[in-house]
């Protein structure tokens, strides 16, 4: 077996899964946000009048809840939302509410990683399809609904269908200019939007291993947008000094058994990728920058899970350091942490020096929630990770997936530009 | 169960087309409806019938994990949705929730359903009869799983 079938059947009470077997698996972890959260709420209304029992919840101590979508509230709406949330944490003792305005709070799956919620060999879901982030950290992530998330925080345990995996190995060591973005619209380019569906998408080899945490954690992110269940990389030591720096402690890694065989192996030489971006309106659509430097553009949007970490606030930082924006330019970190961090390393006086906009900690405008949406006929580059029409804002909005590298040096040319090609 | 065709001749009709994230802080169903597929046919709202279907291409419901989008299908009338393939946790949600019907269907389906015509399908036999066109086509059985969760009236009514 490999992580993911291992992480599964010990989920599950089995000594062997193999793919396409129906499991009903036991959750180590589950979190819901300020979308999600009210969906479950509405669901558990629902349940009460069909008589089903909704006091108690499976194990509070494990269900962790963030304010990301539409925060600092951008409405009335919003506002209810919060308090909603707010009373349902109080009702049900969950206790690890991040709130903002009270300290650490960020984007749901950010947080997952700074504040290690979630650990190696961990069976993790979460109200969000971009919950596959937290593979990186060496646990099973994947995205559910509302009725499923109901499901879990009454139950603890949800079905799932084993996937079967996909192996993609990195060989060689990223150039200064290629990120992990680049890596996975590669891969996304190829396979397309359906390629990995219902499959797993595991990352190995050297390029891998050279890789940070931050890093990878972009890959398995971006492994919905290739229609994934999950994505997962066997954890090593720079996982365990990341979790350990946050107090991580007691966990198990899984790794793939010896004899482990995977579905299909895809193969890519660092040396031979460039930096990309993904073109309205998929993620698949993917071109080299240095092909689309005539496409002018109107703003740049640095912020998401995908594009606004610490690494990815520190290569935008390089770019921007001593020169001017020439489009609207919004930076949001994605958690208080972050920005925190951002101030003390002197970054966000680089930012504000070049003339950026910065923000709150929030999922913003990557949704077309809010902060910075975009107009009919808007054209935006953005470290985001979806770009679908409306993904953003005005249907008829453009943006183009880029990685903090691409998008910085766009934003200062007020163009798609390769970071090689800035003067 | 007997309805017409919503056709849209496309593949990866994703979720922020089919319900747009501005909406998500939205959890009243019926207010939800007013917006469904907003982002790729603006009329839909105005022409759904209950007990309507929509007919797609392949990865329908792709992107986002939001409940919102069958929601929205379901509360505007759509039973069902056929589609030549769908993103996982759209097809979950349709099930689990008991929102709609997720049917996929083969090429030959896809190709002969026009847009208004009226469809007749039936679970039990795993059939789909074009009543417009006099036409038989064949759906993808549903799993084992799936089925008994369908049958059941989703995720809560099944007992595993």
């Amino acid at each position: 077996m490999n992580i993911t079938e291992k992480i599964l059947a010990r989920a599950s009470g089995k000594n062997n899964v193999s793919p396409d077997d129906v499991v009903f698996a036991n959750v180590d972890k589950a979190m819901i946000h300020d979308v999600s959260g009210p969906g479950v709420i509405k669901v558990f209304e629902k349940l009460a009048k069909q008589g089903i029992s909704v006091d108690k919840l499976w194990d509070p101590s494990k269900i962790w809840v963030a304010e990301d979508h539409f925060v600092p509230s951008a409405d009335q709406v919003s506002a209810e939302n919060i308090v909603q949330l707010s009373k349902f944490t109080k009702k049900y003792g969950i206790e690890k509410h991040f709130k903002y305005g009270m300290g650490q709070y960020g984007i749901c799956h950010t947080l997952s990683h700074e504040e290690a919620m979630v650990l190696p060999g961990e069976a993790y879901v979460g109200g969000d399809s971009h919950t596959n982030t937290t593979g990186a950290l060496g646990a099973f992530a994947c995205g559910l609904g509302h009725t499923d998330m109901a499901y879990v925080l009454l139950n603890g345990k949800i079905w799932f269908k084993v996937p079967e995996t996909y192996y993609f190995k990195l060989n060689g060591k990223l150039s200064e200019h290629v990120m992990a973005k680049d890596f996975i619209l590669r891969i996304i380019g190829d396979i397309g939007t359906e390629g990995c569906a219902y499959r797993a998408m595991q990352f190995g080899g050297t390029g891998i291993n050279e890789m940070s945490v931050e890093e990878r954690l972009t890959l398995t992110n971006m492994t919905t947008e290739a229609g994934a269940k999950n994505g997962i990389i066997a954890p090593d030591q720079k996982i365990f000094d990341y979790l350990g720096a946050r107090g991580a402690k007691n966990f198990t890694p899984v790794y793939d058994d010896a004899n482990n065989e995977y579905a299909k192996i895809f193969e890519y030489e660092a040396s031979e990728l460039e930096p990309l971006v993904a073109k309205p309106y998929s993620p698949e659509n993917v071109a080299a920058a240095r092909d689309i430097s005539s496409i002018e553009l109107d703003k740049a949007y640095i912020g998401s899970c995908t594009g606004a970490k610490l690494e990815d606030l520190r290569a935008v930082a390089k770019i921007l350091k001593g020169r001017k924006v020439k489009i609207r330019t919004e930076i949001l970190p994605a958690a208080i942490s972050i920005y925190k961090k951002a101030l003390d390393e002197g970054l966000v006086s680089i930012f504000l020096d070049a003339g950026v906009t910065i923000g709150p900690p929030t999922c913003g405008a990557c949704c077309g929630a809010h902060m910075g949406v975009l107009a009919k006929d808007e054209v935006c580059v953005s470290t985001t990770n979806r770009n679908f029409p409306g993904r953003m804002g005005h249907v008829e909005s453009k943006t183009y997936l880029a990685s903090p590298l691409v998008a910085a040096a766009s934003a200062v040319t007020g163009k798609i530009t390769d970071p090689r090609d800035l003067k | 169960m007997k309805g017409n065709a919503i056709k849209y001749d496309k593949d990866n009709i994703d979720t922020d087309v089919i319900l747009p994230g501005t909406y998500l802080k939205l959890h009243d169903y019926d207010e939800l409806a007013k917006h469904a597929m907003e982002g790729l046919d603006p009329d839909f709202h105005s022409k759904v019938k209950d007990g309507d279907y929509i007919v797609a291409g392949r990865n329908f419901g792709c992107g986002s994990s939001r409940e919102h989008a069958p929601i929205a299908l379901s509360y505007s009338g759509i039973k069902a949705v056929l589609a030549l393939s769908f993103a996982r946790i759209f097809y979950r949600n349709a099930v689990d929730g008991a929102f709609l019907l997720p049917i996929e269907i083969d090429e030959d389906a896809y190709k002969s359903i026009s847009n208004g015509d009226q469809l007749e399908i039936s679970v039990e036999k795993n059939t789909i009869k074009n009543l417009t066109k006099n036409k038989d086509y064949k759906m993808k059985p549903f799993s084992e799983l799936i089925g008994k969760i369908i049958v059941a009236g989703g995720l809560f009514k099944y007992k595993p």
